[in-house]
């Protein structure tokens, strides 16, 4: 009897998000309300969990409740801990959130939601939690090793090598493009660089307490810091008003680059408990808290979406960002649907905190799950804003120009309607002189935010402040990312570095590691400022090679999947793992080869630098260049990323060819050729 | 019933401690205690404010590990 009523519960939750899905799809040229796309979302995951992941589970990974874990096994009270699943769900959700679910769907808006909404469900369920889900698995039966080490030892010595270095570049193009949504969204703007920069003598402060006055009291401390943040926006308001303090406050681009530059420089070397590890308690528990925020925020205010479900851009015209829908859209999105940078985190802590086997299924598969509701929160929050707003946030100013009323007919241009009126009043609401070209994701979703938790609480008094705590909350885990992230690829390339020149590891410490983290910033920074002199935005260039460098990784990541199912000699479900393989592989392979040969200037590096060298060649001066030694710039530039797109395509296609390989060998031997630990039975106190 | 109801509650705000804790790296200190306890009675346990230290060391110590996601 409960076995029929359970899938009677099933096939309810089955009919219900069919009819949700059926209203996104069918209501064309009328609005709907962003609840269809939660509740659809939600019997999505749902199902998606309970069957494929399940399936998972059971038939491809047989996970066995009385192996024991390392957790179990190597527990030493400190890296080792077998933890409640509830409490391990909670660490490995908030390690893998970050800014890329978040801004990705923001960008892909530009399509319409319809076509963002179904990747990030489709991929998701079929390709984002399943690589999760696979590489905890890997890395469950490894003793919790790395990513990096598994490819060395599943693969072989020389693509363990190769994906070390394709991660360091990846690291350098996140970094980079993480940089430039900060940059964009404090640019001119004294409220926003204020609060941002009150972070650091806040942390400070926070270090400070926790190490010598009340060491280890983090919710105490944490609880202080949130405090003063708060205060922080409210004085920033005060500051950006005031005649005298205002302009101190107001930075183009290319200062805010050199900012962060330095900042980069000097965080990274600071002891961990001076400045990073506060910041990140502060980023950390403040995400968390936006994004339960935002949920309670949607479900309660229910809006309706004014974005159309499609737009005319899926042709590849838009002014966010170039490409046709296939492949682009599948490489914007990036983190919410599919993110290779998990693979990391799943071969990270988590493994080594995996209380028992089976949980593998609800926190691998459930947690990217809950990152992909993320992205679809966030394109919900993009889609609830006037499209015409939202255009004259996204598109660069060589497109609308600089004022309301080049904006304003730019965009009428494109079938959107907005008067600048609206314009110059939505940038006086969230307290800036103008939103016109605030490109890179960040300040569009805050406006969103900002709606919605103006709506809850305050009404549209508060808009400013709620606008400003969301740029304050996504610019906090940015700089966390970009201090930690400096201070990891320092490491990898000090590693990278030793093992193609020995000579290396004989030099100071000290000197090792500060031209190690000279080279890492000057890297992020290269692109950083190329993308912030870049007329049409930077996030054309920027992000369209991280999303192919993100997705490549999954790519590799799932291969390494596959490789070692064909060990286990379980090639006959490996479709689980080859069939998001291929597709990834065929979206960023086809996206890459696109940025480098497309015939379009906006899309393509090669015949971006064409059309300069031409101008060039005739003694004519191409804008955004002023001079000569400009225009040979921009064409340097243009052969740096083209370079980049094809090494990133060479260690995927490395990686492909040592994975056949692996594959290959596996299938020709008899039996299992696993290089897991041994089967330790124990007997779990909870299942 | 209702004492019942009332652990639960402080079950429940325990574990939510615990989670958000974890979340910045730092694991269960008494769960620690007991491991050192139960398993190496010989040694000396670290003191929370040590433990504490060399949990944050452990997060961003610069192993080469990435702790967190983009």
């Amino acid at each position: 009897m409960s076995v029929i009523l359970k899938q009677a519960g099933w096939a309810a939750l089955a009919i219900v998000g069919a009819c949700a899905l059926g209203v996104i799809a069918l209501s064309r040229g009328e609005s709907i309300n962003a609840l269809w796309i939660v509740v659809a979302a939600v019997a999505v995951y749902l199902i998606g969990f309970r069957f494929y992941g399940q399936y998972i589970a059971t038939n491809v990974m047989q996970l066995d409740a009385a192996r024991a874990t390392p957790a179990v096994r190597l527990n030493d009270g400190l890296d080792f801990v077998p933890t409640n699943k509830h409490v391990l769900f909670g660490h490995h959700f908030a390690a893998i959130a970050g800014a890329g679910p978040l801004v990705g769907p923001v960008l892909a808006a530009q399509m319409g939601y319809l076509p963002g909404v179904m990747w990030i469900l489709v991929g998701a369920i079929m390709a984002g939690a399943v690589q999760d889900f696979m590489i905890l698995f890997i890395s469950v039966r490894r003793d919790g090793r790395s990513l990096g080490d598994m490819i060395k030892s599943e693969l072989g010595l020389v693509p363990g090598v190769i994906a070390l270095f394709g991660t360091f570049m990846i690291m350098t193009i996140l970094l980079a493009v993480l940089a430039l949504i900060v940059v964009k969204a404090l640019a001119q703007s004294p409220w926003g660089t204020f609060t941002v920069a009150a972070t650091i003598p806040i942390a400070l402060f926070m270090g400070v307490y926790s190490r010598y006055i009340r060491p280890g009291r983090v919710g105490e401390i944490s609880l202080i810091g949130f405090v003063l943040l708060m205060l922080s926006i409210v004085v920033g308001g005060q500051v950006a008003a005031d005649p005298l303090l205002g302009p101190l406050f107001t930075f183009d681009g290319k200062q805010l680059t050199w900012m962060l530059l330095t900042y980069g420089v000097v965080a990274s070397v600071l002891p961990v408990w001076l400045l990073l590890a506060p910041r990140d308690y502060l980023s950390t528990f403040l995400k968390i808290g936006a994004i339960f925020g935002l949920a309670l925020g949607i479900v309660v205010m229910a809006p309706d979406l004014k974005m159309p479900a499609v737009t005319q851009f899926i042709d590849g015209t838009g002014p966010v960002w170039s490409g046709t829908l296939f492949p682009f859209l599948f490489i914007t999105i990036a983190c919410g649907a599919v993110s290779g940078f998990h693979a990391l985190i799943s071969s990270g802590t988590t493994p080594k905190l995996l209380e028992n086997e089976t949980h593998a299924t609800y926190i691998g598969y459930g947690g990217m799950l809950m990152e992909s509701f993320v992205a679809v929160m966030a394109l919900v929050a993009a889609s609830i804003i006037e499209p015409g707003i939202y255009f004259a946030m996204n598109s660069p100013a060589a497109l609308i120009g600089t004022s309301p009323e080049s904006a304003a007919q730019a965009i009428g241009q494109w079938g959107f309607f907005i008067t600048p009126e609206m314009l110059t009043q939505t940038a006086k609401d969230v307290g800036e002189t103008t939103i016109i070209s605030r490109t890179g994701g960040a300040p569009t979703l805050a406006v969103g935010m900002a709606q919605i938790f103006a709506a809850a609480l305050g009404g549209k008094a508060m808009m400013a402040f709620w606008y400003h705590f969301a740029i304050l909350f996504e610019a906090l885990f940015i700089l966390t990312a970009v201090d930690a992230g400096t201070r990891v690829g320092r490491f990898m390339l000090q590693d990278l570095i030793s093992t193609v020149l020995p000579p290396f590891k004989r030099l100071p410490a000290l000197a090792a590691s500060l031209i190690a983290t000279f080279l890492c910033v000057g890297a992020w920074g290269y692109f950083l400022y190329q993308g912030v002199i870049d007329p049409l935005g930077g996030i054309n260039t920027l992000w369209p090679l991280f999303g192919i460098s993100n997705q490549m990784l999954a790519a590799i990541a799932l291969m390494l999947g596959t490789v070692v199912l064909f060990k286990l000699k379980r090639e006959k479900v490996a479709w689980v793992t080859i069939v998001p393989t291929v597709w990834l592989l065929i979206c960023t392979l086809t996206a890459g080869y696109q940025k480098l040969f497309h015939d379009n200037p906006k899309i393509g590096f090669l015949a971006h630098a064409q059309k300069y060298q031409a101008a060039l060649a005739e003694d004519k001066i191409l804008a955004p260049a002023k001079s000569m030694p400009q225009m040979q710039q921009i064409i340097f530039n243009d052969y740096v990323d083209a370079a980049l797109a094809a090494l990133f395509m060479a260690v995927v296609l490395s990686i492909l060819f040592f994975g056949l390989r692996a594959c290959l060998r596996a299938l020709r031997e008899e039996h299992p050729s696993s290089t897991e630990t041994d089967n330790v039975r124990h007997q779990p106190a909870v299942a | 019933m209702f004492t019942n109801l009332g652990s639960e509650i402080g079950k429940f705000g325990a574990y939510l401690g615990q989670t958000a804790r974890l979340m910045v790296g730092l694991p269960d200190y008494d769960v620690y205690l007991t491991h050192m306890q139960e398993q190496h009675p010989d040694k000396t346990a670290m003191t929370y404010e040590e433990f504490f230290r060399e949990r944050q060391d452990a997060r961003y110590g610069g192993n080469g590990r990435m702790s967190r996601c983009c």
